[in-house]
């Protein structure tokens, strides 16, 4: 029993990384932009995340408003790579694609890069300790699953219905999804496509920059080459899982991270199998799931991947 | 337009898009603080200045050119590769399994079968996202990432438990390789460590360049990719050359895994793969996709591998800096093919052009 609540309180704060991304990947996809160099972006929102308390702190506990600090600049540098991402998939119209590998492989370079420039080696940092909400968090089990973990962790669910109200409820929302099925009508109505594909992407490459910071500032504490592990392109496939909607996005963000988690309890379990293998799985289920789930999309946003140029008729 | 704008247009696009590279990859260089000068010289001049450079770099260009054909074949059938990676690995246990089960089989039977090991796990590690997006459509750039990292998990386990050296074993040290080979599976060397696998490799572009346009299977292979209704108008079975398309990307790494072992390393060890599988994307776009422009781009691609491992001593710059220039060459080329076709564009910039030459000659 213990060993069961231990999984489930470390798979909500594992899931916040993948869930901040897949919304902001969401937002793009809705736009019509497949980005994926959310991966990339997830690498500099790490390393920025983690470069400000480090260098203040030096490794050594810091005011927590430093820890915030990192985690806006990382959305701000996230939102600036989604407007980079945008120039050459919206205003070039390059294939969306390999453009995505190619901004990923410049994320994870350049980060890489930075990293070993301005921090070194591996270095730890204290990171953002977590607030329990007072009562909440003392009813047993599902305080202890739901309501003892960090300020971002709150914050992050509590987006999950706000991403729905902006995308469902809100006229820039129905920009983005117009922007999305059909540029041409959107267009014929006076809703300039290229400019909700930037501002989607921006939201999305903030997203994907806090995604990256939290794991380097809440969760894991530390950054490294490989500190994503392939985080920003689970993200995009989470997108396919939850059929471009925030709540089954959610869901699936808390599956995935529960199959990550498994690989820390293993040996509380008592099951004889190489870790590598536990390692593993989560890559495995995101195949199995893209398997069952990639056929016929009929909510996927029609002009997915489709540049948009106003001057051809297509 | 005339003939000779438009080829000035084009040389234009494409120094625009050099410098766009350089200019781009020098600002990263000014954040750190770097001689941006010295490092572009550590990185492209300095390997050609010495033998011993100069073999290293040709060691990192034979499985960068092989697996970029492999890349090439499957871009080519409209399916974008990037489990190079993987599928290396997976070529590697291929190879090392046989080579450590037969070790005292005769060389010319040995050699030739261990490297069709690799080619077949590669194959098949190929065959996985192929026939996902053949038969179920799934994104092959998703999956294979994913299969890059479930084979990096396997390839670790491998060399830390089946394959471990029995000599690690018993001294408790665990470095996770392999045993030393056989002799019998070895390449030779020329000089230094560059290896016969060369010729491997360039036999395989003249190969590769045969299939894709001298034969009637390369033809509707390139036609699923080009124009896949058309194509499948034309009786092309579309998903069959899509999948068949992966699993020849996935043998060509596989061997340069096998290759990389025979020649290079002689065990199986960590870090064989040395993002070779990612670096041969760009490769493969930077050759245009054809055989004859991956090999002077594979050459290219190792200079800069190699010369950035050079550059934390020289300049202090850290080595990661070829992923950031790798990147940037990849959103280039893609950006400036875009640009290259857009017809309209170019038909401005004629209008411009004619426009201005024109009031110069009435001004004259």
């Amino acid at each position: 029993m213990n060993i069961i609540i231990n999984i489930l309180a470390m798979t909500v704060p594992f899931s916040v990384a993948l869930l901040l991304a897949s919304i902001g990947e969401m937002f793009n996809q809705r736009s019509g932009v497949f980005n994926l160099g959310c991966e990339g972006i997830m690498a500099m929102g790490a390393f920025i995340g983690m470069l400000i308390p480090f260098s203040i702190g030096g490794g050594g506990a810091v005011a927590a408003g430093w820890n915030y600090l990192g985690l806006l600049l990382a959305a701000v540098i996230g939102a600036l790579m989604g407007l980079f991402f945008g120039l050459i998939v919206v205003t070039f119209r390059a294939p969306q694609g390999i453009a995505g590998i190619g901004l990923q492989m410049f994320g994870v370079g350049t980060a890489g890069t930075l990293f070993r420039h301005f921090v070194g080696g591996t270095q730890s940092i204290p990171g953002l300790s977590s607030n329990p909400i007072p009562l909440l968090s003392d009813i047993p089990v599902i305080g202890e699953i739901l309501f003892s973990h960090n300020i971002v962790v709150y914050l992050a669910f509590l987006f999950v219905p706000v991403a729905w109200y902006i995308l469902m409820k809100t006229s820039w929302g129905l920009e983005v999804r117009a922007v999305g099925t059909y540029p041409r009508a959107a267009d014929s109505m006076g809703i300039n496509v290229n400019r909700i594909r930037y501002e989607a992407l921006a939201l999305g490459g903030a997203l994907a920059g806090l995604a990256g910071a939290y794991l380097s500032v809440c969760q894991i504490k530390m950054f490294s080459d490989d500190l994503i592990a392939g985080r920003g392109f689970i993200a995009v496939a989470l997108v396919y899982f939850g059929h471009w909607k925030p709540v089954r996005i959610m869901l699936g963000a808390l599956l995935f991270s529960f199959t990550q988690t498994i690989q820390y309890n293993v040996q509380g379990l008592g099951i004889n199998i190489p870790y590598e293998f536990f390692v593993m799985l989560p890559y495995v289920v995101v195949i199995v799931v893209l398997a069952f789930t990639s056929r016929n999309q009929t909510t996927s946003p029609a002009a997915l991947g489709k540049p948009f140029n106003r001057e051809i008729r297509t | 337009m005339t003939r000779n704008f438009k080829i000035a247009y084009k040389i234009v696009i494409i120094l625009l898009a050099i410098l766009a590279t350089v200019l781009l990859s020098s600002a990263i260089l000014l954040i750190l603080g770097a001689d941006i000068w010295r490092t572009f010289y550590t990185i492209v001049i300095t390997p050609l200045t010495r033998v011993g450079h100069l073999t290293e770099v040709f060691v990192r260009a034979v499985p960068l050119c092989i697996i970029a054909l492999g890349v090439a074949v499957a871009y080519r059938s409209g399916i974008v590769n990037i489990g190079a990676e993987g599928q290396m690995a997976m070529g590697i246990l291929g190879f090392t399994s046989v080579a450590l089960a037969l070790p005292d089989l005769p060389k010319p039977i040995l050699l030739p079968f261990a490297l069709l090991a690799g080619v077949v796990t590669g194959g098949l590690w190929g065959f996985i996202p192929g026939i996902l997006k053949a038969k179920l459509q799934v994104s092959e750039l998703l999956s294979t990432v994913m299969l890059n990292y479930i084979a990096a998990q396997f390839y670790s386990f491998c060399l830390r438990v089946p394959m471990l050296d029995p000599v690690e074993a018993l001294s408790g040290a665990g470095t996770p390789q392999s045993a030393r080979l056989s002799a019998n599976v070895e390449i030779g060397r020329i000089t230094g460590r560059l290896h016969y696998g060369i010729f491997i490799a360039i036999v395989l572009a003249v190969l590769v360049y045969f299939f894709l346009w001298k034969t009637s299977f390369g033809y509707k292979m390139r036609a699923s990719g080009s124009e896949r209704r058309a194509a499948r108008y034309g009786g092309i079975s579309v998903p069959q050359y899509i999948t068949l398309a992966m699993v020849i990307s996935g043998a060509f790494a596989g061997l340069a895994g096998g290759i990389e072992i025979a020649a290079v390393h002689r065990r199986a060890i960590e870090g064989v793969t040395n993002n070779y599988g990612f670096s041969a994307v760009v490769v493969a776009l930077f050759g245009m996709l054809h055989p004859f422009g991956i090999i002077p781009a594979s050459f290219f691609f190792a200079l800069l591998i190699y010369g950035s491992t050079l550059t934390p001593r020289a300049v202090g710059v850290p080595a990661n800096i070829v992923d950031v220039m790798q990147g940037l060459i990849i959103i280039v080329i893609v950006t400036a093919q875009m640009v290259l076709q857009n017809s309209y564009l170019e038909d401005k910039v004629w209008h411009w052009y004619s426009q201005k030459r024109g009031l110069k000659e009435e001004t004259k």
